[in-house]
């Protein structure tokens, strides 16, 4: 599967498009297939992310999984600080990081 | 310390409104990414995995109590509570918000810190001896020449576009604390016939083409040393390739022409450039000169140190170095707690630094390339008392230049850029040779997750560089770098490692050591006597 990625202009957050708009839960992003470039263009547009990017993801009953490794630890924040990362409740939110 | 005068503080206060207006810009979507990036990035503000990160500049790597205190603050106020000091000898923050961002510079203004030439083909911060002021074997203190060239380099008009960023570090000692050699110009500072004058290096650097300066003129005196630097970066900014992002820094062109004809150049050009008078009066560099005083010493202050606490004793050997005035000491505050984070500080540690520097070091701190924090002017009979507070607030792990005492960058758990992560490696790294340190003795290990080598593992004793291997991180490990007054480049010892087998191998090549040494030497002193096959053995035999 394709996903489309950047980081919200205001912010910096790293955001996952959803299929209507913007979430920071790479689990909420959509399968953008074929229409992939269309939506970048049409955000890069819009100007409200920094540099949107198509990657390549594994679709997991737990969501979708970006590819490499660096998508991977931008979808949960510093593997070194996981007080940090989106879910600092729960140690095992990054165990498919790495 | 230097303190601004009206035209330093009216510079940094036009381009904080100047910064505030492309902010608003950006925001309100009139600015695309395209035209922000650039601006945003000659004032310290890149965008990095997660988030916004402000480089904030610290010139020659010091800092009062005040300043220290500001960065406390803004790590509380703006970011997640911490900052990371970096082998430029600057801090950054990790988690800024755009629009916070001219605020933040704001409040830095109000201190006389910015984020100026912390990013960008231009001059960047200029970078010093931690110890200048302080140690006992500098001819001068040189930071009034790093300050006088910071005053020439900033917003200098021929060279804010350079073909690539561009480094000066400035010593005045034979000891090299700031790996002078590695920089596009390096400086030492030397007496000739009694006078003050410059020894000028050139086309020194890591990245991804390591390369050790040439010594281009022995000796600039005061009176010629701005034309003179004017010249180099004349022939730089002339000939200096702008087709090729990696063979753009200067020690590309000194390897193509040959110091000898880069010199030729700089010599011709010195001649132009000396009669447009841009030298400053002698009277501005005594100016200057004199902000950089010695404090009020007492000279009473006692020599003997009460080492009764063993615990405090080994801190004392480890981190405390001789100051040039008796009864005062060097005091490095170590930011390599085993198994913490190289080089990041949360805010209450940034602010104790602060009470420390004010309270027992005349108000001033430094910042170290190795990413440790110095507190220069200590009186001996205080150093019981200093380390106290620095025990209670994690801060005093003896470990200065010891293997646990490791320079690693951000790494990919923060960088764009990298292609592997440091940190876990270096957590890894002192957690497994914690116990033995003292054992091996001094031992500098660097780490950097990509070839940009931010973490200087190219002057490392052992130095390892994290590839992208088909998407999964490995380590490169190379042995027998250094970035003193001994300087040479790491040797890459073969194919690379996982995380887990990298550490494995490092304990191969200290066991060799252990095995190998003779009284008295330090690893890479036995590297340099018994080469490079011993230890690749070692490794992989």
């Amino acid at each position: 599967m394709r996903l489309l990625t950047g980081n919200d202009l205001p912010t910096g957050d790293v955001v996952w498009w959803t299929g209507s708009g913007w979430s920071r839960h790479v689990e909420d992003a959509a399968d953008v297939g074929q229409e992939g470039e269309a939506i970048l263009r049409r955000e890069e547009g819009a100007r409200r992310v920094n540099v949107p990017y198509l990657i390549d993801a594994i679709a997991t009953p737990d969501g979708p999984r970006p590819a490499h490794i660096k998508d991977r630890i931008r979808a949960l924040g510093p593997t070194v600080r996981p007080d940090l990362t989106l879910r600092p409740a729960d140690p095992a939110a990054g165990s498919w990081v790495i | 310390m230097y303190r601004y005068d009206q035209y330093d503080q009216a510079i940094v206060d036009a381009r904080v409104d100047e910064f505030r207006d492309q902010v608003e810009r950006r925001l309100s979507g009139q600015l695309s990414e395209d035209q922000f990036k650039p601006l945003r990035l000659m004032n310290g503000l890149y965008l990095q995995l997660h988030a916004y990160m402000l480089r904030v500049a610290i010139p020659y790597g010091t800092l009062d109590s005040r300043q220290m205190r500001m960065l406390a603050g803004i790590a509380r106020d703006y970011d997640r509570g911490y900052g990371h000091f970096t082998t430029r000898q600057n801090l950054q923050f990790n988690w800024i918000k755009l629009a916070d961002t001219p605020d933040i510079l704001a409040r830095l203004a109000t201190v006389q810190m910015h984020a100026i030439q912390t990013s960008g083909n231009c001059i960047r911060n200029i970078s010093a001896d931690q110890y200048a002021g302080a140690a006992a074997d500098e001819v001068a203190d040189p930071r009034p020449w790093a300050e006088l060239i910071r005053q020439w380099s900033t917003f200098h008009p021929e060279f804010s576009y350079l073909p690539r960023k561009f480094k000066f570090a400035v010593i005045a000692a034979e000891e090299d604390r700031a790996a002078m050699r590695l920089h596009d110009i390096g400086i030492r500072l030397v007496t000739r016939d009694g006078e003050l004058g410059a020894s000028i290096y050139v086309g020194g650097g890591m990245g991804r083409t390591p390369m050790i300066s040439h010594l281009v003129r022995d000796f600039v005196g005061s009176d010629d040393l701005m034309s003179y630097l004017e010249a180099c970066l004349r022939v730089y900014n002339r000939y200096g390739r702008r087709d090729n992002i990696y063979k753009a820094r200067i020690k590309i062109l000194l390897h193509e022409i040959g110091a000898d004809e880069y010199r030729r150049q700089v010599e011709e050009e010195f001649l132009l450039v000396k009669q447009l008078g841009i030298d400053p009066p002698r009277a501005e560099l005594e100016r200057i000169t004199a902000m950089f005083a010695p404090p009020a010493f007492d000279p009473a202050a006692p020599d003997a140190v009460d080492r009764s606490d063993p615990d405090f004793a080994v801190w004392l050997d480890q981190n405390v170095a001789a100051h040039k005035q008796p009864g005062y000491a060097i005091v490095n505050v170590s930011l390599k707690p085993i198994g913490g984070i190289p080089g990041d500080a949360d805010a209450d540690q940034i602010a104790l630094l602060a009470d420390l520097g004010a309270a027992y070091s005349f108000d001033e701190l430094r910042v170290t390339h190795a990413q440790n924090i110095v507190l220069p002017h200590v009186a001996k009979r205080d150093l019981y008392a200093v380390w106290r507070r620095l025990t209670k607030a994690g801060l005093a792990e003896p470990n200065l230049d010891l293997i646990t005492d490791i320079i690693a960058c951000p790494g990919l758990d923060y960088c764009s850029l990298a292609n592997a992560r440091s940190i876990p490696l270096a957590q890894k790294i002192a957690t497994r040779f914690a116990d033995r340190q003292r054992e091996l003795g001094e031992l500098k290990l660097k780490i950097s997750g990509c070839i940009n080598a931010c973490g200087h593992h190219h002057a490392g004793h052992i130095g390892i560089l994290g590839v992208d291997k088909k998407g999964t991180e490995n380590y490169q490990l190379s042995l027998g770098g250094s970035g003193a007054q001994d300087v040479s480049l790491a040797k890459i010892t073969g194919p690379g490692f996982s995380e887990d087998g990298v550490v494995d191998a490092i304990e191969r090549v200290t066991d060799r050591y252990l095995a190998t040494r003779e009284p008295g030497e330090r690893f890479l002193d036995t590297y340099r006597r018994v080469g490079f096959e011993p230890f690749k053995d070692a490794i992989y035999g």
